[in-house]
């Protein structure tokens, strides 16, 4: 049954190139190209590249995502006048900004802000085309469809910010711009405007998820590598093996923690840990501004802020205020 | 391939290790504690490059006191259309204009506001400038002192020995934009040093130094009431004209602010106050004083959009926060620091 039982070395054996299994779907496209190696890739991963499958779906998502990078692409060139040597110095800090706030949920004209708004729906499309294309690719191959329930959390997170939270908002002006820069100065300009996200307990999970998945895989992947010479990467196999990889690297964190995980639940803590972070992120984003306005003194309220004495210098007031 | 792999690593770090050290400032920092623990309100200087700023920062000796005449400038037929300074005492006077012209025209002297064959002649623009200005010195003396303090300022504090102070503003609508239907900018998006070199809103000047805008972006209260009516764009505005404070005065947002809460005046250094009174003041200089010269200046004195030139942070400040290291000019000549006629 297993045609291909991944050696944990860097050696890099090239064998015939594997086709994969029997195709038996019905449609237009079978895989295309000749397999090829490619020695880089091999450090990485499988030195195999190809054949693809593409199909219909995957042919749409291209496209549409192409139709996106392309507007944005061209926008961003177009603000600095067509001219090439800006477009590679400043590409960096070179945006697709979303509609001004007078616009509302309405179209603008294009110029101000509609390509950005048809440039969302391509790139939009294209994810999720390509999501379709994780399920239906995995489906074919008789799997579950985790990697497709995985990416739909990180869709999830990508349309709160883009579209739903701005249609809660009422105004598209509070999406994010496309641009390498003018995104994480939104991210920034985000916190500041509600009151400093740091204090909105859904980012704080998603934190939390963050860190934590981090730190999942980092024990994971230690664990499988340092029991990989007792053959640990062949993980069910050796289960319910006495003295095999497997029971080592249980016993090791039985030993260290009291606590191990096994060799299918690691793998379910994983995906959880990951999964939660866009997910409670998505939520976070979501209510921030449409029910929360300044996170900050939302915690004040709910005794989660620590207080500080500023107790050093005399009280400071606001200017602003007459009679202080 | 495996040799070239590792030769190409081995290139592409040195060349990155190369760029860090020219790029960056080396360890270590001197930080300085400026709130309460815990909070991270610190100040973090470079030490090595502090000698180049104080040197860049120097005063000027002032000129001995002048050995007064007795006789005020109107009084004296010598002086005719002397609109400003006409309560001083003729050898003030005098003494002044010195101090003035080593000030902010060192090689051009008397001339460059002056008809050498009629001193008294307006012919010059500059001439009427420099009156406007003399009356902004002394508004600025007089009228704003919860900023300049006792310290007040001078011709000097800006000039620092140009004609044209070395930082000031134009309406800045960026370089040429293809048009047509592509994308506008809305004003950010390029690469620009007046924000810090990030992709910010590249003019925060013209909506945020004018009197009666509003910079404050956060909500007053915890849920949605309509406490902040601003967008992200306003608050990238908001972000951008801070980062102009921050490096026009030499010192990081924790000089003046508990970061977790920009908004909070209790939790703020009194410094906030003072800057706050100096967002107000560079308002009014720019409306009613250097706006009054929109039509005296030509056209070559005039920005790209044809407005005037406007003052921000670092017109004084030049990477201090506070312009020349605290020294008070004024104090040497009082003349500055009296109430407009």
């Amino acid at each position: 049954m297993i045609e291909y039982q991944n050696l944990f070395t860097r050696v890099q054996v090239h064998g015939p190139a594997d086709m994969g299994i029997p195709f038996n779907e019905k449609g237009l496209f079978e895989r295309e190209g000749t397999p090829r190696f490619v020695y880089l890739f091999g450090k990485l991963g499988d030195a195999q590249v190809g054949p693809i499958y593409l199909g219909w779906l995957g042919l749409l998502s291209i496209a549409c995502g192409l139709v996106a990078f392309e507007i944005i692409g061209l926008n961003m060139w177009a603000s600095v006048n067509w001219n090439p040597v800006q477009f590679v110095r400043q590409l960096f800090w070179l945006a697709l900004e979303p509609p001004p706030a007078k616009y509302g949920l309405h179209f603008p004209p294009l110029r101000e802000g509609g390509w950005w708004l048809i440039a969302g729906f391509f790139l939009t499309t294209s994810v999720l085309l390509w999501w379709v294309r994780t399920y239906r690719r995995a489906r074919a191959l008789g799997m579950g469809t985790h990697v497709a329930w995985a990416f739909a959390a990180a869709i999830w997170l990508f349309l709160v910010l883009g579209f739903i939270r701005p249609v809660l908002m009422g105004n598209f002006s509070e999406a994010v711009p496309f641009g390498i820069f003018p995104h994480l100065d939104w991210t920034a300009a985000f916190s500041i405007r509600y009151g400093n996200l740091f204090y909105n307990p859904f980012h704080m999970l998603s934190i939390a998820f963050l860190y934590g998945s981090a730190l999942l895989f980092a024990m994971h992947g230690a664990t499988i590598l340092a029991v990989s010479r007792l053959g640990g990467e062949r993980e069910i196999e050796q289960i319910v093996d006495r003295g095999t990889a497997s029971e080592r690297a249980a016993l090791f964190w039985r030993w260290t923690m009291g606590f191990n995980a096994t060799m299918e639940s690691i793998h379910r803590w994983a995906w959880w840990m990951a999964v939660l972070c866009p997910l409670a992120g998505g939520i976070g984003i979501l209510l921030t501004g449409t029910v929360v306005d300044n996170w900050y003194l939302w915690a004040v309220k709910h005794g989660i802020a620590p207080h500080y004495a500023f107790d050093m210098w005399a009280p400071v007031l606001d200017p602003a205020i007459k009679g202080q | 391939m495996k040799y070239a792999l590792a030769f190409i690593g081995i290139v592409a770090g040195a060349l990155l290790v190369t760029a860090m050290m020219l790029s960056w400032e080396r360890p270590p920092m001197a930080s300085t504690q400026l709130g309460p623990r815990g909070l991270g309100m610190v100040a973090i200087k470079n030490p090595r490059l502090e000698a180049k700023l104080q040197k860049a920062n120097l005063v000027p000796e002032s000129d001995p006191p002048a050995v007064l005449s007795g006789i005020k400038v109107k009084d004296s037929k010598d002086y005719q259309n002397v609109q400003v300074l006409g309560d001083i005492d003729t050898e003030e006077f005098n003494r002044l204009m010195g101090a003035i012209t080593n000030w902010i025209a060192p090689e051009e002297g008397c001339t460059y506001c002056h008809n050498p064959e009629n001193m008294a002649d307006d012919g010059l623009y500059t001439k009427v400038v420099a009156r406007r200005m003399l009356q902004m010195t002394r508004a600025i003396n007089t009228m704003w002192t919860p900023h300049v303090a006792q310290t007040g300022v001078t011709c000097y504090t800006c000039h620092r020995g140009n004609p044209v102070p070395q930082n000031i503003w134009f309406k800045n609508d960026g370089p040429a934009h293809a048009g047509g239907m592509s994308a506008d900018r809305q004003g950010e998006g390029l690469a620009s040093k007046v924000v810090g070199t990030t992709s910010l809103p590249y003019d925060p000047f013209t909506p945020l130094l004018a009197k009666g805008a509003n910079i404050r972006v956060d909500a007053t209260t915890a849920l949605p009431e309509g406490t902040s009516k601003a967008s992200i764009h306003d608050t990238e505005t908001t972000y951008a004209l801070m980062m102009h404070l921050s490096q026009a005065l030499g010192v990081n947002c924790t000089f003046c602010h508990d970061t977790r809460q920009f908004a909070s005046w209790s939790e703020s250094r009194p410094q906030r106050v003072t800057a706050w009174h100096g967002i107000h003041m560079v308002g009014d200089i720019n409306e009613t004083y250097l706006g009054s010269l929109q039509s005296v200046f030509p056209q070559t004195r005039l920005g790209p959009s044809g407005d005037v030139a406007k003052v921000n942070c670092a017109t004084c400040h030049q990477g201090v926060n506070k312009p020349l290291y605290g020294v008070s000019m004024v104090k040497d000549y009082e003349e500055l620091r009296q109430p407009n006629p």
